[in-house]
């Protein structure tokens, strides 16, 4: 038990009692059990209660919407859950200069319906949007189906503040598009799971949403004549939004193309779509169908491993065959849902000595051809599996930024790459 | 020159050979500054590398001796990133200039650093494809001072900065250790290091190979010229075709001035106006057509009266050129000129504008302005006369007045020009300590040692902490000029 009094009086004293609680079941992170959850009003208690666990040696988990808390390696520790469900405002949506200034605990869902009443949006669709925050979908780098030609979390974020263990509010970026002063830190913590500060709050550049749009599908005989079409169309000069594939055992693959444009540029776009797949049937579909990433953790989970691959466009059909080839050899039902840049969703199911050795295979495979796979959540009778996979030769170099900025290792210990 | 520095110069004549070294005054006269003319300083010497190697090799000299090295380009930037440090060499990539690879399919060019711009469009444009960011100077600018800038350009409203662009890095760090951050696919596990470098005005190490992300061209490109009684009218223009939802691929905009140096200089044939808008269009035809009427309308319904479509390449290279050349253009109207690169949010346009023209009346120095209107980055041309007592300072102090100006609007002091030397003196009024401390802390990981670049971008710089071993003073410390905390 830790020796914690004097550190949960002090925590209680900055963040004030009704804001500070035991830990319950439905707090727990990746099996591990914490002691605290604190919730802070708002960013300087924040930055003030991470800095008094800081000194006092205590592990701290921030945590938003808690629908990814357990992607990354289980922690090493985790004793304080520092929540930011009080840091939820959206500070500013700066409409006409196409920005909003946003709180890190503000959920996905309630922003776009904010941004939506000015016809803007933040062009990043989210898995959960209902419940995940803006900090938990940076901190995760969360990649969707709009990336395609909106881009990455990365492109759209244009300034962060975050708070360092030491205390620090920093800030970085700024409030406009265009600027190129200083470090672009609002990368560094895109995708950082936490564990170099929290983020407090970001700003964002918008886009507008469209005026109208459409959905086609189209299916393939073969992984390779699915490849061949895919290529294509981004090889065209087809301006969509979104194309993804989605393939599970057994089944022929499938794949989703999104229009946005004016009604007079979606019927030019549907007939263009029509000529380049010549004989094949192109029929549309509901929007419901871009939801496909998210379905694959809509069934049931208890046995399933889900995971983030990353591939070459022209290693679709290889990647699809490989799949086909493991799931039979190890008895594995797969399920994806990959889109156009490479970047898929993929869900395996199988006895568990199995399916490490197919999760294992698929990423040597994948890592081989410059990919990667990056398990997100797996199945409890999975024995400790190795998250992230190779991760090169910048690991040294992430080490000591990880030391530059949480050199005692208080944020998320163990949960990284290369044992951060 | 003393023993020691020959012995070194003699050691980094056999990494590169006699031909990629440059010691001579007279040569490396050069060197000694880069696009930001005003600041000139002698480097002991330049080296040419031809591969990474070599690369590495100068640069583990450098980390054993103690020597600061700046990495340069075509030596076009303008914000002194390239400018030498005293007792420091410059390593120059102009060598480098191979293009290594060119995958279609999967849209990704891998360059190596000294490659300039233009000439990756210039690979991929038999294909229809194209590298989108287009500083002005891309005809000459180098993919690694791109790197070091992240350098935009007229078309980054639409298609982002040099940081969307580039998918991997192979880079030597300041100690010689080569790292590959990004890499061939995208979201590879670990920190975005390689988002961090993108921009770092070579703080934080060489770049010694790119990997490039490459664009289809659009089905067609339509560009919309209209002329406004004054840059007001222009701009309440571009705030309606937003707020219409529209998302153009470029919108540019020029005062009176900057229209009358461009006119002597190219002669793109613009209309004499007080300012002018171009808005570029790009996308599958129908979708062109439709949104280029509904920017017509705009243009028209807030005063323009002049408005001029340009449907061939032709016509629209022409309108282009009298932008592209605005700031050389400046030459015909004034013996000298200072750039500036200031950002604010579109919406303080008017405001802002005003206020240029309030100071310029009242200190007597001119002002020419060009800018890209779509996303609030002004470029102010400042026009002096050297030769006339007080006039260089006053032009000076102005554009450093107008970066204040930006920065009271809530903008940046920088949108593609970087910080470099020119403006590390504004970072103080545009970030506050623990951000500045911060971003140093991060530099602290990649350059221990302050070998890289080291007297750019951040006013003061922070010590990081003593290594193992006999203490040995940092020459800034022993200078007075930082402290060790």
């Amino acid at each position: 038990m830790l020796k914690t009094s004097s550190f949960e009086e002090n925590l209680r004293a900055v963040v004030g009692p009704q804001n500070l609680r035991a830990a319950s079941m439905g707090d727990v992170v990746s099996g591990v059990f914490p002691q605290f959850v604190a919730e802070p009003d708002d960013e300087h208690q924040l930055a003030a209660a991470l800095s008094l666990a800081n000194d006092a040696g205590i592990a701290v988990i921030p945590r938003g919407g808690a629908t990814k808390l357990d992607w990354g390696n289980p922690p090493r520790k985790a004793d304080l859950i520092l929540s930011t469900a009080r840091l939820n405002r959206i500070v500013e949506h700066a409409w006409a200069d196409l920005t909003v200034t946003v709180e890190a605990g503000c959920t996905l869902q309630r922003l776009q319906e904010t941004l939506a009443q000015h016809g803007q949006r933040l062009a990043f669709d989210t898995l959960w949007p209902e419940h995940a925050t803006i900090g938990g979908v940076l901190s995760t780098n969360d990649s969707g189906t709009l990336r395609l030609r909106f881009g990455a979390l990365r492109d759209l974020i244009i300034g962060v503040t975050i708070a360092l263990p030491d205390g620090t509010l920093a800030s970085s970026g700024g409030k406009v598009v265009k600027n190129v002063a200083g470090y672009d830190l609002p990368k560094l913590v895109t995708g950082a799971l936490g564990t170099l500060g929290v983020i407090t709050r970001a700003v964002f550049r918008l886009h507008p949403l469209p005026r109208s749009a459409k959905t086609f599908s189209f299916t393939a005989e073969t992984f390779q004549a699915m490849q061949q079409h895919i290529l294509a169309i981004q090889d065209s000069q087809l301006a969509h939004t979104s194309l993804q594939v989605r393939c599970a055992a057994g089944e022929l693959p499938a794949a989703d193309i999104l229009f946005e444009a004016t009604d007079v540029g979606l019927v030019a776009q549907e007939s263009h779509l029509r000529d380049l797949l010549d004989s094949t049937q192109v029929e549309q579909s509901p929007e419901s169908f871009w939801n496909a990433r998210q379905n694959l953790w809509n069934l049931p989970i208890n046995t399933a491993l889900l995971a983030k691959i990353s591939l070459l466009p022209t290693d679709i059909a290889k990647t699809l065959e490989s799949l086909n080839s493991i799931g039979e050899s190890r008895k594995v039902n797969w399920q994806i849902a990959l889109q156009a840049t490479g970047i898929g969703m993929l869900r395996l199911e199988a006895d568990p000595i199995l399916l490490s050795e197919a999760v294992e295979q698929l990423r040597r495979e994948l890592q081989s051809r410059g990919g990667a796979l990056v398990v997100l959540r797996r199945p409890p009778e999975l024995h400790p599996f190795d998250t992230w996979g190779d991760v090169g030769d910048s690991v040294s170099l992430m080490r000591e930024v990880k030391h530059q900025l949480d050199p005692k290792s208080t944020l998320n210990p163990g949960r990284f790459v290369g044992g951060i | 020159m003393n023993a020691m520095e020959k012995r070194f110069l003699d050691e980094l004549r056999t990494v590169v050979g006699a031909s990629g070294l440059i010691s001579s005054p007279e040569e490396l006269h050069t060197y000694e500054c880069d696009g930001l003319t005003n600041f000139r300083v002698m480097p002991q010497a330049v080296l040419l590398p031809s591969n990474t190697g070599q690369v590495q090799a100068i640069v583990r000299v450098c980390h054993r001796e103690r020597i600061p090295f700046v990495a340069r380009g075509s030596g076009t930037g303008l914000s002194g990133g390239a400018l030498p440090v005293e007792n420091g060499i410059v390593i120059s990539l102009a060598r480098m200039n191979r293009i290594l690879e060119v995958d279609l399919p999967n849209a990704r060019v891998v360059v190596e650093p000294g490659v300039i711009n233009l000439d990756v469009t210039g690979r991929v444009q038999p294909h229809q494809y194209f590298y989108a960011p287009d500083p002005s100077s891309q005809s000459v600018c180098s993919i690694g001072g791109n790197v070091a800038e992240n350098s935009g350009g007229a078309h980054c409203l639409k298609y982002g900065f040099t940081t969307t662009h580039v998918l991997g890095l192979e880079v030597v760090l300041p100690d010689g250790s080569l790292v590959h951050l990004g890499g061939k696919s995208l979201d590879m596990p670990g920190y975005d290091l390689m988002g961090v470098f993108v921009g770092s005005e070579g703080t934080l190490g060489i770049a010694t190979k790119v990997t490039l992300r490459i664009v289809k061209r659009p089905e067609c490109i339509r560009t919309l010229l209209a002329a406004f009684d004054g840059t007001n009218e222009a701009g309440a223009a571009v705030s309606d075709i937003i707020a219409a939802g529209m998302l153009p691929a470029a919108i540019e905009m020029m005062d009176n001035l900057a229209i009358q140096a461009a006119e002597a200089a190219v002669h793109p044939n613009y209309p004499d106006c007080g300012g002018l808008l171009l808005v570029e269009l790009d996308g599958p035809v129908a979708e062109v057509e439709a949104l280029m009427r509904d920017v017509d309308e705009i243009c028209r319904k807030n005063g323009a009266w002049e408005v001029r479509l340009a449907k061939s390449d032709t016509e629209r290279m022409l309108v282009w050129k009298g932008r592209k050349a605005a700031f050389a253009a400046m030459g015909r109207i004034s013996p000298n000129y200072i750039v500036q690169d200031g950002v604010i949010p579109r919406t303080a346009l008017p405001r802002v504008m005003s206020e240029i023209a309030r100071l310029s009346e009242e200190t007597g120095i001119r002002v020419a302005n060009v800018f890209h209107a779509g996303d609030g980055n002004l470029h102010p041309l400042v026009l002096y006369d050297r030769r006339v007592a007080g006039q260089e300072q006053a032009a000076e102090a102005l554009s450093y007045r107008i970066l204040e100006l930006c920065l009271e609007a809530g903008g940046s002091i920088t949108g593609e020009h970087g910080v470099g030397e020119e403006k590390k003196r504004m970072m103080s009024k545009m970030f506050a300590e623990p951000d500045l401390d911060t971003m140093q802390r991060v530099r602290c990981a990649f350059d221990p040692l302050h070998l890289s670049n080291p007297t750019k971008v951040f006013p003061t710089p922070r010590l990081c902490g003593e290594k193992p071993g006999e203490y040995v003073a940092h020459p800034l410390e022993a200078a007075g000029i930082a402290e060790r905390y």
